[in-house]
């Protein structure tokens, strides 16, 4: 038995192992997936002189707590979260030798929703079509994690220059999101166009790796009737009957029938990733590049 | 051709038909094949075809908006062909949608020859027409909590296999045993788009 591997002693709300994801399979009603947090995920791999598309765990809100069997380089990033060796506070956002046997403790963010845990050698479970990572839409890829749960984890990386800190983005207060209208805007009244760049929303509890929902003022459509189901794509702004915008993330379905009204600039999304329920957003209309 | 800009780097191609939308599929795969679009994603589905991941999506939207719909492809010889059981739940209710005594909806599906009109809702599930539109359904006005997978299953113009037990809101005439999904396999979906495909009626248990 190897002890190239990490024991989940504590799994928290949500951990999901993630990678870059698999694109390239929608035509088959593959969701993309990924960590929702890209810039995070691959930082904390970079710190731990991993490949940024290694294979890292994405908590949600509270963190989780982790013990290696052999000695690792770890790092956490994303949301800033105490964390903890052996019970002692150590640096958030820079990477720690975690000792055989020690427990890794990432505690409830301060700020953010997601946190990013990378572990040199990179979390080395089954790929499917390509990817390690958790799809929650459509199943694909390890269960999300359980306490007691073992995970392998890959060789670990050879001699290499290790980053040693590196600046990470705040999670915002205010989310703006930057959008370009279309393709189905001429779906929605005047009216409703208007106020979608122009009022407040805000990031509703029930957003999750699926969508970014929103609560704020309806939008009201044009017209009647249903749209025959349509290609979507990461950041697509969908506007389900209830009127209320649903920015899709990296596990959104590859087809929907509710029009799209705009689309995120794919740079706002890992901000998107990381504002908490009840953080303002903004949809700002940009010229098309 | 109607082209209509999706953010920085897509486009949604829409045209008049499911027919044209397959048609435009084949033509946009033969030229990815030939290296002359390069794009992470080609996405069809009802009356549209999504290009996702273009460097240049408005020089692609010109040259798709001056063209014309390319000729339907001729069909792939080879047939998928789905051993199913006529046992589902709500064969009596789609009878009386279509106005025929109950065992004559195993007869109607199983004489039809369909195509994959594109994939979506889930990995491997297939929108798949063929049937005329006079038997078009309704879906379900309350959608049940959990389909069994391999679920054969009728919602307006399409007819669909649950690859896994999900939720679901289509009217379920049948159940096969057929692989739909399997992530080992290439490829993982039995019915990819632009694939033919008959229900074989298997005795019931």
């Amino acid at each position: 038995m190897t002890d190239r591997a990490l024991v989940v002693v504590r799994a928290g709300a949500l951990t999901t192992v993630q990678d870059r994801g698999r694109p390239g399979h929608a035509h088959l009603g593959v969701p993309r997936s990924g960590a929702l947090d890209g810039p995070a995920a691959a930082l904390v791999n970079r710190l731990v002189g991993n490949p940024p598309g290694a294979a890292v765990l994405e908590t949600t809100l509270n963190g989780c707590a982790l013990r290696p069997r052999s000695t690792v380089v770890m790092a956490v990033g994303g949301a800033p979260s105490p964390v903890r060796v052996g019970g002692r506070p150590v640096a958030w956002g820079a990477p720690v030798v975690v000792p055989a046997g020690q427990l890794l403790e990432v505690g409830t963010a301060v700020l953010g929703v997601r946190a990013y845990v990378a572990v040199s050698g990179g979390l080395d479970v089954e790929p499917v079509l390509g990817s390690r990572s958790t799809d929650l839409l459509s199943g694909l890829g390890p269960a999300p994690l359980a306490d007691g749960v073992v995970l392998p984890l890959g060789d670990p990386p050879g001699p290499h220059a290790r980053v040693d800190v590196a600046p990470q983005p705040r999670p915002p207060a205010e989310l703006v999101l930057r959008v370009t209208p279309g393709p189905r805007d001429d779906w929605f009244t005047p009216r409703a166009v208007h106020d979608f760049t122009s009022r407040v929303y805000r990031v509703s509890s029930a957003s999750n790796r699926i969508g970014l929902r929103t609560e704020g003022p309806a939008l009201e459509r044009a017209r009647a009737g249903e749209l025959p189901s349509e290609g979507m794509v990461l950041g697509a702004v969908q506007v389900p009957p209830d009127g209320r915008p649903v920015v899709f993330l990296a596990d959104h379905p590859t087809t929907g029938g509710y029009p799209v009204i705009a689309v995120v600039r794919a740079a706002d999304l890992p901000a998107a990733a990381q504002a908490v329920p009840g953080v303002p957003v903004r949809f700002v209309a940009v010229r098309r590049r | 051709m109607r082209a209509l800009a999706v953010g920085d780097r897509a486009l949604l191609v829409e045209v008049a038909s499911g027919e044209e939308a397959r048609a435009l599929h084949a033509e946009l795969l033969r030229r990815r094949a030939e290296g002359s679009l390069i794009v992470d994603e080609i996405v069809p589905a009802a009356r549209t075809v999504l290009l996702d991941g273009l460097a240049d999506p408005s020089g692609w939207a010109r040259e798709l908006t001056a063209a014309e719909v390319p000729p339907a492809p001729a069909h792939t010889r080879t047939v998928v062909t789905l051993p199913v059981r006529y046992d589902g739940p709500d064969l009596a209710e789609v009878a009386a949608h279509w106005g025929v005594p109950e065992p004559e909806v195993a007869r109607i599906h199983a004489a039809a020859e369909f195509t994959v009109a594109f994939c979506g809702f889930a990995p491997g599930f297939g929108y798949l027409t063929g049937l005329p539109a006079r038997y078009d359904v309704p879906r379900r006005d309350t959608p049940r909590t959990a389909v069994p997978a391999g679920s054969v299953a009728l919602a307006g113009p399409y007819t669909g296999v649950y690859p896994r037990s999900s939720p679901g809101g289509w009217q379920l005439i049948g159940t096969t045993d057929a692989a739909l999904w399997d992530h080992a396999r290439v490829p993982a979906a039995l019915l990819t788009p632009g694939a033919r495909v008959r229900f074989a009626p298997v005795a019931t248990a």
